[in-house]
């Protein structure tokens, strides 16, 4: 008690110094240093990815500055608003989905579109990646922790839904992220392990499936190319090989910025989008893919510090899974990118260019801020 | 608080550490594996992955040497190089192939062919980005309107490659050959290195003989390409040599001339000069236009030319094989003479037939009357075919076969002439082998006046026509007369053979011509008219060729029928007869008669060998000294 108390007017003398600022703002100013240099940074990347097109770098940075006014909006919001309005945002996000399924438009045969007449175009399963969480983190933490059994199980129906929707439009890669944020949320609410192991163990007698009922063509011979690229080296392979090229043709210190010639000479695909890293890897080196981690680390550390300090259990659970699904962004990139991963749709977070993704990304860090800012100086 | 129930949140948080220090494991281990992968692919792996990038980026291209041109005697361009457009199309970057073609097709003439062909090659495995050709061999227009309508066709490209062209094609036809696209059984024989770079391969004539001379060796180049095979830079080069440029012994004015005598009919000429053995003129009429070959003849052209009945295809001057009929009788007088059968003096009783025995079979003459008290001179002249019967009898066949042989019938005499045909001379053990028959008398009466088993080509014929000019010497027929630049024409053309036909008494050889011109300017010489009015003196023999069988088309009219079941006529020569600058064989299918047809045919020949050219040049001479001294 004396420790708490004496930590607690140790974060208020702190506060107290900066109130005038960052308290008022409602921002976390370590994160949001982080944040900014990743963006920077990642703007020089792009530049090179893009092919020295400035006209990208700039509709990125457009882009990107939106993202900022949408986190620091969602920064001000407290957030027992957000655990209030929850199951409302969930229902509106079901309903939406159910919408993008009847009346959806989109390209590629994949419907992920909702246009409502006077609303600029948005994906709902965007949407949920940040309201799945919290939806699950409202029910879960209504109860105490760690969760009965029924109560896992019905948490699991609050993920499960939103993925079959999406899985049906088909965006396989956009419902294992929405998947993975609600399961975080039940895994930190303290799902057992022997449950945890359970699931484990029904995911992989799944997996065989999901390979004969769920996956598409396209999505198996992803994992098909992934296995052996060389089966296919001028069709899905050429990526996975190209990719490697760039990366591995780095070496230590890279080939300087804007001297990569796998990316600039056009060998490398997507190098703007989802295979932005390999263009860092290349120009780079080791050296830069270190200072990448290292910078997504960071920022990784400050947000699951923001999660263990919140202030209640819903704070908790919805800042560790947005916390885990950013990590996972990362990781299936450049898994995917460096050949680990099969080639799924995911873009590195807050550098690839692109335009929804990063917004929900910066709201899911206005969210933290939130949570890490409205603490009030008692705890409970 | 509004929840239902007790809540120990101490113990709440305590968990969560719990679990959120597990994640920052989970976090770490997975971070780690990252950067392992990078260490691993960066470090580890970094020289296999910087050769994949070099191997990408740096392309090693060939440059195809420039195909070697070939020239007539005179300088007159008769094979060259053009740039040929194509219509490329890389699918990648044109979006909707179906759409493209159809718009495309709304632009040009794009035949079901080209389509086939483009859409069997859409589905071969290939390169990203790399281009497949639609359509060959654009028209100006075409390409005009493909660079008014480019921006509409993303991924489609015009692209030139260098094409034979041939600007005289329809006379050059039989005498240059043609090259074509490389076909699989060549791209077995050909060095795959020097061809890197080359689509294109002599298949006929001239082009394909000296292939290795005109074709020059590959140049290289390294380049930096992007992944759309777009050359960026060229890193390191190493040109092409050339192919050489060719001179032949051709003039394209006679070959011209040939045509135009030839002009309506079917047949061949054949013009050497006796002093090199140069080939000035070998025409096969009709010819075919040889560019419809270079970039691939259409289905409906190729059976339109193969199934006419006048064979333009057919090369009559080099593998047309004719009975050589009666402008054998020279040769034979040659044979006959010097193997002591017969004298200058000896004369023969023709009463219009011949038997070998009393109550034989008479093999009769031209002249049903018979042509009375003959010698040699006479025979030849007015061309005597029992003179001939008899003589040949008396030498038999292995003398005659001996003789013949010495004047190249029966083989391919030639140097440079690719796809010429021996013709058939025949002896005993020729028939014993192939009809396993001896050899009759019989046989060698028919083969007295060039009739029977002995068949010749015209280029044969002009062959042993040009020794007889030139009294014995031996100078094998050729077409390449020099190569421009610094190479000298007996690095590449073959050596010759033969030796020359020495006769017992060098005089029969003068005594011969001397009955050739008999045969021209004599009071009874069979092409007395032909020679009607020269101003120099020629040598001559005509001849005419029963046409043995033809198949009875039920097609052909009887007009037709009648036509082409007339006699071949013949015609070999030379002039001036003293001093020879030129010696042709000349043959009209159907034709009828060599002394009619054949024989005018061949003064057209001379007339313009010795006096139209040479008129001309000094006209051409006279014209541009006028000139310059207007100039001055």
């Amino acid at each position: 008690m004396a420790m708490g108390k004496s930590l607690g007017s140790q974060v208020g003398s702190d506060l107290g110094r900066s109130r005038s600022l960052w308290s008022v703002l409602h921002l976390d100013p370590i994160l949001l240093v982080l944040l900014l240099g990743l963006v920077g940074g990642g703007l020089f990347v792009l530049y090179s990815g893009a092919d020295r097109n400035i006209e990208v770098v700039k509709a990125q940075g457009i882009r990107l500055a939106i993202a900022f006014v949408v986190m620091f909006v969602f920064a001000q919001l407290d957030p027992a608003v957000f655990r209030r309005w929850s199951p409302w945002l969930y229902a509106a996000g079901i309903a939406g989905l159910v919408a993008v399924l009847l009346v959806g438009v989109g390209a590629k045969g994949a419907q992920r579109w909702l246009a409502i007449p006077g609303l600029p175009r948005f994906q709902p399963s965007e949407f949920m990646k940040l309201v799945v969480p919290m939806m699950a983190a409202w029910y879960l933490s209504r109860y105490f922790l760690p969760p009965t059994f029924g109560r896992v199980m019905i948490g699991l129906v609050i993920v499960l839904l939103p993925m079959f929707l999406i899985i049906q439009q088909p965006d396989l890669g956009t419902s294992l992220l929405v998947g993975m944020a609600g399961i975080f949320v039940v895994f930190f609410a303290g799902m057992s392990w022997k449950l945890i192991v359970a699931f484990f163990g029904l995911v992989s007698v799944s997996a065989p499936m999901m390979w004969f009922f769920v996956m598409r063509d396209y999505q198996k011979q992803r994992v098909l190319t992934l296995l052996d690229p060389q089966s296919d080296p001028l069709g899905a392979g050429w990526n996975i090989i190209q990719s490697k090229t760039a990366i591995g043709s780095g070496g230590m210190d890279g080939k300087g910025w804007l001297q990569g010639t796998q990316s600039h000479l056009e060998f490398l695909p997507e190098s703007h989008t989802d295979f932005i890293v390999a263009v860092l890897a290349e120009e780079f080196g080791f050296v830069g893919m270190m200072i990448l981690m290292a910078l997504y680390f960071l920022i990784i550390l400050r947000c699951l510090y923001i999660a263990v300090t919140a202030q209640d259990s819903f704070g908790r659970l919805v800042a560790g899974a947005l916390t885990m699904t950013f990590f996972i962004y990362v990781f299936v990139n450049v898994g995917m990118v460096s050949g680990l991963l099969p080639v799924v749709g995911v873009p590195l977070p807050l550098i690839s260019y692109g335009g929804t993704s990063g917004v929900t990304l910066m709201a899911a860090f206005g969210v933290l801020m939130s949570i890490h800012t409205h603490r009030r100086m008692i705890t409970a | 608080m509004a929840w239902g129930e007790f809540k120990d949140t101490a113990a709440e948080r305590r968990l969560f550490q719990r679990r959120a220090l597990v994640m920052l494991v989970f976090v770490i281990l997975l971070m780690s594996g990252l950067l392992a992968r990078m260490y691993q692919l960066q470090i580890v792996e970094h020289e296999i992955y910087t050769t994949l990038s070099d191997k990408n980026r740096v392309q090693v291209q060939s440059v195809p040497p420039p195909r070697g041109l070939v020239y007539d005697r005179n300088g007159v361009l008769m094979a060259e190089n053009r740039p040929v457009f194509s219509l490329t199309i890389v699918p990648e970057r044109a979006g909707s192939m179906d759409e493209t073609l159809a718009r495309l097709g709304g632009i040009l003439d794009i035949s079901e062919e080209d389509l086939d062909r483009f859409r069997k090659r859409l589905k071969e495995a290939r390169r990203p980005f790399q281009e497949i050709p639609l359509r060959y061999d654009l028209a100006e227009d075409e390409i005009a309107k493909m660079a008014v309508h480019r921006h509409e066709f993303p991924g489609v490209e015009v692209e030139a490659e260098l094409v034979r062209y041939y600007p005289h094609s329809e006379l050059t036809a039989h005498a240059l050959g043609f090259v074509g696209r490389i076909n699989r059984e060549e791209l077995q024989r050909i060095d795959p290195v020097n061809y890197a770079g080359t689509n294109y391969i002599g298949k006929s004539g001239i082009e394909r003989f000296y292939e290795d001379v005109l074709h020059g060796s590959v140049g290289y180049q390294h380049v930096e390409t992007n992944a759309r095979g777009r050359i960026l830079r060229v890193l390191e080069r190493e040109n092409p040599v050339p192919g050489e440029d060719l001179q032949l012994h051709l003039d394209l004015r006679l070959q011209s001339k040939a045509h135009e005598l030839l002009e309506g009919r079917r047949g061949a000429i054949v013009a050497i000069e006796p002093s090199t053995g140069g080939i000035l003129a070998l025409a096969s009429v009709p010819g075919f236009d040889t560019n419809k070959f270079v970039t691939g003849i259409s289905v409906a052209d190729y059976r339109e030319l193969s199934e006419s009945i006048d064979k333009p295809l057919f090369n009559r001057a080099l593998r047309g094989q004719y009975p050589p009929g009666s402008t054998i009788k020279p040769m034979m007088a040659v044979a006959a003479l010097d193997s002591g059968v017969t004298t200058r003096d000896r004369q023969i009783w023709d009463p219009g037939y011949y038997q070998l025995r009393e109550g034989g079979r008479r093999y009769r003459d031209w002249k049903r009357s018979g042509h009375g008290w003959v010698d040699l001179m006479d025979s030849v002249a007015e061309s005597c075919d029992v003179y001939f019967y008899e003589i040949a009898v008396e030498m038999g066949v292995d003398t005659m076969h001996n003789y013949l042989s010495a004047f190249g019938f029966g083989e391919d005499a030639t140097l440079d002439v690719a796809g010429a045909l021996s013709g058939l001379l025949p002896s005993s053990d020729w028939k014993r082998a192939v009809r396993n028959e001896p050899w009759y008398p019989g046989d060698s009466v028919n083969m007295g006046i060039g009739q029977g088993f002995f068949l010749a080509t015209p280029l044969q014929l002009a062959t042993a026509t040009a020794l007889v000019a030139n009294r014995g010497e031996w100078v094998e027929p050729r077409l390449l007369k020099d190569i421009r630049g610094d190479r000298s024409v007996s690095e590449f053309l073959p050596k010759g053979t033969h030796n020359p036909l020495t006769l017992k008494n060098p005089d029969d050889w003068e005594y011969v011509v001397d009955t050739m011109e008999e045969v021209m300017h004599g009071t009874r010489g069979t092409a007395r008219r032909a020679a009607e009015g020269a101003s120099y003196r020629m040598a001559g023999k005509t001849g005419t060729a029963q046409v043995f069988s033809l198949g009875q088309d039920e097609e052909y009219d009887a007009e037709e029928i009648r036509e082409r079941l007339r006699d071949h006529a013949l015609f070999v020569g030379f002039a001036p007869a003293d001093d020879p600058q030129i010696a042709v064989a000349v043959i009209v299918e159907n034709g009828g008669s060599g002394s009619g047809v054949a024989a005018p045919v061949a003064r057209g020949l001379f007339d313009a060998w010795l006096e139209e050219f040479p008129a001309e040049e000094v006209a051409r001479l006279v014209g541009k000294s006028d000139h310059n001294g207007r100039a001055r």
